[in-house]
């Protein structure tokens, strides 16, 4: 007898605890970031599709997949780091059959040479080319990612890949800090 | 009236914390009142001599002009306008090396004298407490002022802010070794800077001034002190000697024990500071409506021969002034524009005495050895002793060099104000200030980065929801297409035309009776064969 009772007032009270549990489980449900979203934001957003997938946000999906966290040119390794520290994994260096680490470059269209046809502004994943059919066309050098994707279509080869230049307003403080000394030798 | 009022009312000097005192070698340079500087033949002009945006360009090659006329306007980007510091031709406006540690180019205007130096008329008022408050912000907007102290941070915004304010503090400390620039100004002008500092009173819409002046200027002191029974608003603060008391926070520390919070401003304290250059400015350009074209320059070292002080117009080459005062340079001269413990190096002597220039100094290699190979970090703590923002450079040395960011802004790396205190008492001769600053800049630089990366962002999702919505219009239109065509022909059966589709069924009746037609024949030729 003690013994059933035992177990009826311990089954009732796990059906009352079951029962908060599931409601609070409901109620109080926490709306955490989601972890492709925490990824995406990680990346640099160049749309580039060097990783292989069409644009930041598929590959930010394909990580959270179990895809590797090193086919990212642009970012490089501070963006690698990031991924790993993220995803708990190991940080490796950057897959190189997906490209190198280049310093960041933006698009510029030699103007006199565009012939107007448009293929840049399509392949533009970032909507940066201004133009219309039979006009000349030109990039908003602020919104370039520099990701490439303009170069190739180009039927006439007018699109040129420059490096950002450096301005007093950007500048890194790359002082030479060790100069070089030409030490003679003895014998 | 509080206790910390009636303290700071009755003069209370407190005290910051750290702090070094480097030799001053004043006297170098302030020994001769300040000197006119001949006019050079070329003058370089950026755009940008100020921090903040340029202003937009009203010149063109070619154009002439005179002193004191605007080349900018304040434009779109809230710039801040420069002037012509003598009357002659436009002969370049574009890239050009600025004063800048980069020894990167900017936009610089050059104009070639003519010699005749011919000003604008200028436009005098009698009365400034006639006009409104915003029509004097114009006033000292339009005359090009930006913070004369160092930072060039554009005077007539900074009074813009409308906060309630205890005080408006005049800095007259110049603490920085070598640098006498504002001690002759106020030795020599002390009424014009008063006068300046009642016009920023009344703009500012505060009761009272204290000038601060550091113990080692007792000329300076004694000009002002002669001066200040008419002014009963106005105090005169004396500070004792101590690097960097000049700066900003420290110096709103040592008047009135309050401490301007981290990443804040003064006005959080309710206290606003000016230089006193920027006060005589702004009293010129109210008064007299002179904008500003040229600022008392320090040229000072034991490689130039006539060191002291002189007035510079704005944009003279740094070469020419050398030049006019007897440079005597040595092998692998160094010339420093600033003074020793914040300035920079400059790449080139062609670079022009901007807005922020006080001085350019021009050190034997006895007097200012230079940099010595960095060393290890022995952990004295040395840096931490000295430093007045009460950070803990050596910590912040170690993140810089492991570029953990999140750790640098753990430690306030930016409330570091770069004087330099935790670098000249290092031992190891570590560059510290250095390491801060490029870490600075990185740090900037990542933000600029994000931003610019959360902008792309969005416009690739709105290109993608873009392509969206296009593909589903066109299918959209598809269908119409489609059903518009049908109901025309079913318009077109009901009015007894032709319907296309019975064209179609004839058409397929016609094709299944050949094919029975054919079937049956060979049918027949099978049975005629077989019955041969």
């Amino acid at each position: 007898m003690t013994v059933l009772t035992a177990l009826i007032v311990f089954g009732v009270l796990a059906l009352i605890f079951g029962l908060i549990l599931g409601f609070a489980a409901v109620r109080f449900r926490v709306e955490s970031d989601p972890i492709v979203d925490q990824i995406d934001a990680i990346l640099p957003q160049t749309q580039c599709g060097q990783c292989g997938y069409p644009g930041c946000r598929p590959y930010a999906e394909a990580i959270a997949n179990g895809d590797e966290i090193n086919k990212c040119p642009p970012g490089g390794q501070s963006t690698i780091n990031a991924l790993a520290d993220l995803m708990g994994v190991e940080a490796k260096p950057l897959d190189s059959a997906h490209g190198e680490e280049d310093v960041k470059k933006v698009a510029v269209i030699r103007e006199d040479e565009c012939i107007g046809c448009t293929k840049c502004i399509q392949a533009c994943p970032v909507d940066a080319i201004l133009g219309a059919a039979k006009q000349m066309h030109t990039v908003i050098a602020h919104e370039c990612t520099g990701c490439d994707l303009c170069v190739e279509p180009c039927p006439v080869d007018c699109i040129d890949m420059v490096p950002v230049p450096v301005r007093p307003d950007n500048w890194q403080w790359d002082l030479q800090q060790i100069p070089v000394r030409v030490v003679e030798s003895s014998n | 009236m509080s206790a910390a009022t009636k303290a700071i009312e009755a003069g209370q000097i407190w005290t910051f914390p750290g702090g070094i005192h480097p030799p001053e070698r004043k006297e170098l340079s302030n020994q001769t009142p300040i000197a006119p500087l001949a006019l050079a033949q070329e003058y370089y002009l950026p755009l940008k001599q100020h921090s903040g945006a340029p202003g937009e360009l009203l010149v063109q090659v070619g154009d002439q002009v005179k002193a004191g006329q605007a080349l900018t306007q304040v434009g779109a980007n809230n710039g801040l306008p420069v002037h012509a510091p003598t009357s002659g031709t436009i002969t370049a406006i574009g890239p050009g090396i600025i004063a800048h540690p980069s020894g990167l180019a900017d936009t610089v205007i050059t104009i070639t004298a003519d010699g005749n130096d011919e000003h604008i008329a200028l436009e005098p008022l009698a009365d400034y407490t006639q006009i409104s408050r915003a029509d004097l912000l114009e006033r000292i907007k339009n005359a090009g002022i930006a913070g004369l102290g160092g930072a060039g941070f554009p005077t007539a915004q900074k009074l813009a802010l409308q906060r309630p304010l205890d005080y408006l503090i005049i800095n007259g400390v110049e603490c920085e070794p070598y640098i006498s620039a504002d001690d002759r100004l106020m030795r020599e002008h002390a009424q014009t800077i008063i006068d300046g500092t009642e016009i920023l009173l009344h703009i500012a819409g505060c009761e009272k001034a204290l000038i601060a002046i550091e113990a080692n200027k007792p000329e300076a002191i004694a000009a002002f002190e002669a001066l200040l029974d008419k002014h009963p608003q106005l105090a005169l603060r004396v500070v004792p000697v101590k690097y960097p008391s000049g700066g900003e926070k420290q110096l709103i520390q040592l008047l009135t024990g309050r401490q301007v919070p981290s990443r804040g401003l003064p006005i959080d304290v309710g206290l606003v500071m000016q230089n006193v250059g920027t006060a005589f400015a702004v009293a010129q350009a109210v008064l007299q409506g002179k904008p500003l074209i040229e600022r008392v320059v320090t040229v000072t070292g034991e490689n130039v021969e006539k060191p002291g002080n002189y007035w510079v117009r704005l944009g003279t080459p740094v070469a020419y002034l050398l030049e006019q005062c007897g440079f005597k340079p040595e092998p692998d001269q160094r010339v420093i524009m600033g003074g020793p413990m914040m300035g920079f190096t400059l790449a080139e002597l062609a670079v022009p005495v901007v807005k922020i220039t006080n001085c350019i100094l021009v050190p034997s290699s006895q007097e200012l050895a230079p940099a010595q190979d960095e060393m290890a970090c022995i952990r004295c703590g040395a840096c931490a002793d000295v430093c007045p923002a009460q950070l803990l450079p050596q910590q912040l040395q170690w993140l810089a060099k492991a570029k953990d960011y999140d750790g640098l802004d753990q430690q306030n790396l930016f409330d570091c104000i770069e004087c330099g205190a935790c670098a000249y008492v290092c031992p190891s001769e570590i560059p510290l200030v250095h390491y801060y600053r490029k870490a600075k800049a990185e740090i900037r630089n990542i933000a600029r980065e994000k931003a610019k990366a959360e902008v792309a962002r969005e416009r690739f999702e709105a290109r993608q929801e873009r392509l969206e919505r296009e593909k589903q219009e066109r299918l959209e239109r598809h269908r119409k297409a489609a059903e518009a065509r049908k109901k025309a022909q079913a318009e077109a059966v009901a009015q007894g035309g032709d319907n296309p589709q019975d064209a179609v069924q004839a058409a397929i009746a016609r094709a299944k009776a050949r094919k029975a037609a054919q079937a049956a024949a060979a049918q027949q030729e099978n049975k005629e064969g077989d019955d041969a």
